[in-house]
């Protein structure tokens, strides 16, 4: 792990977001065991290395999509933690005033064109907001967050086909946190790197360590340069780890099985991205222990605001319902 | 007033929505060729960036629509087959028909499906189906479904012009169908129904097709003395209910004619309107015509007798006056 290439704001914008996703994603599971939280809830602990490091290569102009494991995304792109915590409430300060939840936060003014909870359903729009960039000759880039199970999806074949064929600025990025629910990954595919299918598609594939935000920053900004000079779709695998559930609270949809690799996960663990990052920086003094103590306390007293303020806030209206349905 | 083919109507709101306003764009598998006359020669006249032809995948080409209806373009996405839109449900079910409700109004996507609904040219069960009722049963999306090549224009300019995501539905049996069109501009508001004949004894509801299966069929019934009053709904959803319910309380009797399996059909959600909302006023019980309930055959024989006919038609009046 190396930040040499990356100007030291950039390394520590991405260590910062890192952090914000994983104090937020550790109070979500807390509340969620208490029972505060309503439906379902997918961390993205263990994988914050990914979104970190592809959003700090994007501009505000820049558009994301993502999926149902989304608030590390949002996050990422710069998106208010008071209104995703809402969201999480069900509330009517939430970001889609409680009618979206956990699995469908969007934030249109900075360029998150929303979460989507059907594998796989991100990427055909994707190629659209790719098309839209390309029919208005803008330089913005389209970025599709999506996991290992929606690669086998035929939305990932057919999207990778459409916007290598009309040449589109869109970047894909697949999490592989090496498990579709609760099947291993390579169960269900028959290759090691998903990023291996992009060749059939004339699209250039990359491997990149989803443990390591400056590898997933490079990756992300050498992808970036070739859709804005026209070159067309990337598809980046970022190899990742996700730390704890499919879902919180899983246990019940599993009556005592387990399903994962004991030794593999331990090796997983080892290469936590928050504790690679901490590390990077205090060993090269980029920021000074003080200074990484104070943040950390800043990030989790916001956590702490934005559940506050969600617990206070009001339950949506019953006649909101007939609110945004049509325009 | 120049007559018209329905085709022709349709071509002709594409290119003139596409002259006034850059954002819309055509998208589609061989739409630059044109299959379907409808698209044929916007190419010559909009380029490759206006006229977009796609691979053979209508989902990720559904989708690729709303992700550029929600950055701010305008497209027109050409399915082909009512049929093909299946294998884009998921974009059009979970995407289009709840966005905007679903990311709090944050959103909007501006977009036309387009495709060539119904049977009628012995194509088979893959390419026969009539869709309606599929996306009638969405909450946010609107579905059109004109009979006439002036209805086509206007309803489809209104959709295009349209916020929300309209599902057009043209007929392949009427592609050829001629009828009035105004040299000049016009558009047709969505959501009004067109009382093609108005009658006294019988409320005849219909839409596409059966519009005209239903105008035959009351020339019989005329000189039999029995007066059908004969509404196009042009729009299923939203629909015209006041206009249905206003003649229904002047004939008491009500026959929908759809072509749709008739379970959940266009047919089903208009009889039970009108059965929950003007039972007092019904002096016979409502009577529903749509397909059989069997696959679409491929035999021309076979394709006619599963769908609606104007003798179906009459059936279902006389059991009305029974």
């Amino acid at each position: 792990m190396h930040h040499q290439d990356i100007p030291l704001d950039v390394v520590v914008d991405i260590y910062t977001r890192v952090l914000r996703i994983r104090r937020f994603e550790e109070e979500v599971g807390r509340l969620f065991r208490q029972g505060q939280l309503p439906g379902f809830v997918h961390l993205y602990i263990g994988e914050e290395a990914v979104a970190a490091g592809v959003c700090a290569a994007l501009t505000d102009q820049d558009t994301i999509i993502s999926t149902h494991r989304g608030h590390g995304h949002v996050i990422a792109k710069g998106g208010d933690i008071k209104r995703m915590m809402a969201e999480l409430f069900g509330k009517a300060t939430g970001y889609c005033k409680g009618k979206g939840g956990s699995m469908h936060i969007a934030d249109f003014e900075i360029g998150m064109l929303g979460a989507i909870g059907i594998v796989g359903g991100g990427l055909p729009i994707a190629v659209g907001a790719g098309l839209s960039a390309w029919y208005t000759d803008s330089d913005r880039v389209s970025v599709c967050f999506f996991g290992d199970g929606a690669a086998n999806e035929g939305s990932f074949h057919e999207s990778l086909n459409l916007a290598s064929t009309l040449m589109l600025p869109v970047i894909f990025v697949c999490e592989n946190n090496h498990y579709g629910e609760f099947t291993p990954a390579v169960k269900a595919m028959n290759i090691i790197d998903i990023a291996d299918r992009a060749i059939g598609y004339g699209v250039p594939g990359v491997v990149a360590d989803g443990a390591d935000a400056f590898e997933m920053y490079r990756a992300t900004r050498a992808a970036v340069e070739r859709a804005r000079g026209g070159g067309g779709p990337t598809l980046i695998e970022a190899k990742t780890h996700r730390r704890g559930s499919h879902a919180e609270g899983e246990e019940a949809f599993l009556g005592g099985q387990t399903y994962r690799d004991e030794a593999e996960t331990a090796a997983a663990q080892a290469k936590d991205p928050l504790l690679l990052l901490h590390t990077h920086l205090s060993e090269n003094n980029i920021l000074p222990a003080e200074r990484l103590e104070t943040l950390d306390a800043e990030i989790t007293q916001l956590v702490s605001e934005a559940v506050e303020a969600a617990r206070n806030s009001p339950e949506p209206e019953i006649e909101s319902l007939y609110e945004d349905l049509w325009v | 007033m120049p007559r018209k083919t329905y085709v022709a109507a349709i071509q002709e709101a594409l290119s003139e929505e596409m002259r006034r306003d850059p954002r819309v764009f055509l998208i589609g598998e061989d739409v630059r060729i044109g299959v379907f006359p409808s698209t044929r020669g916007l190419h010559a006249e909009f380029g490759d960036k206006r006229v977009i032809d796609t691979p053979i995948s209508e989902l990720a080409v559904a989708g690729a629509g709303i992700g550029a209806a929600v950055t701010g373009l305008r497209p027109i996405v050409d399915l082909m087959f009512g049929t093909f839109l299946y294998l884009a449900f998921d974009q059009i079910a979970n995407q289009a028909g709840a966005m905007r409700f679903m990311y709090g109004g944050q959103t909007k996507a501006p977009l036309v499906f387009m495709v060539q609904n119904g049977a009628g040219s012995s194509a088979g069960h893959h390419h026969s189906q009539a869709v309606q009722q599929f996306f009638m049963n969405m909450p946010q999306i609107k579905v059109l479904m004109p009979s006439t090549p002036y209805d086509g224009k206007g309803l489809l300019k209104s959709a295009i012009r349209d916020d929300n995501p309209v599902l057009f539905l043209h007929s392949l049996s009427l592609g050829g169908k001629r009828g009035e069109v105004p040299a000049d501009e016009y558009t047709i508001p969505i959501g009004f129904a067109d009382m093609k004949r108005a009658g006294s004894d019988v409320t005849v509801c219909a839409a596409g097709p059966t519009v005209y299966t239903a105008l035959e069929a009351s020339k019989t019934l005329a000189a039999e003395g029995v007066e059908a009053e004969v509404i196009d709904l042009r729009s299923l959803s939203p629909w015209d209910k006041e206009t249905v319910l206003e003649s229904v309380a002047r004939t008491g009797r009500f026959v929908a004619v759809d072509e749709s399996f008739p379970t959940c059909s266009a047919a089903s959600e208009w009889a039970a309107t009108v059965a929950e909302e003007a039972f007092h006023q019904l002096k016979a019980p409502v009577q529903r015509v749509t397909n059989r309930n069997v696959p679409m055959p491929f035999s021309p024989v076979l394709e006619k007798a599963v769908l609606p006919s104007a003798a179906d038609v009459i059936a279902a009046v006389r059991r009305t006056l029974a």
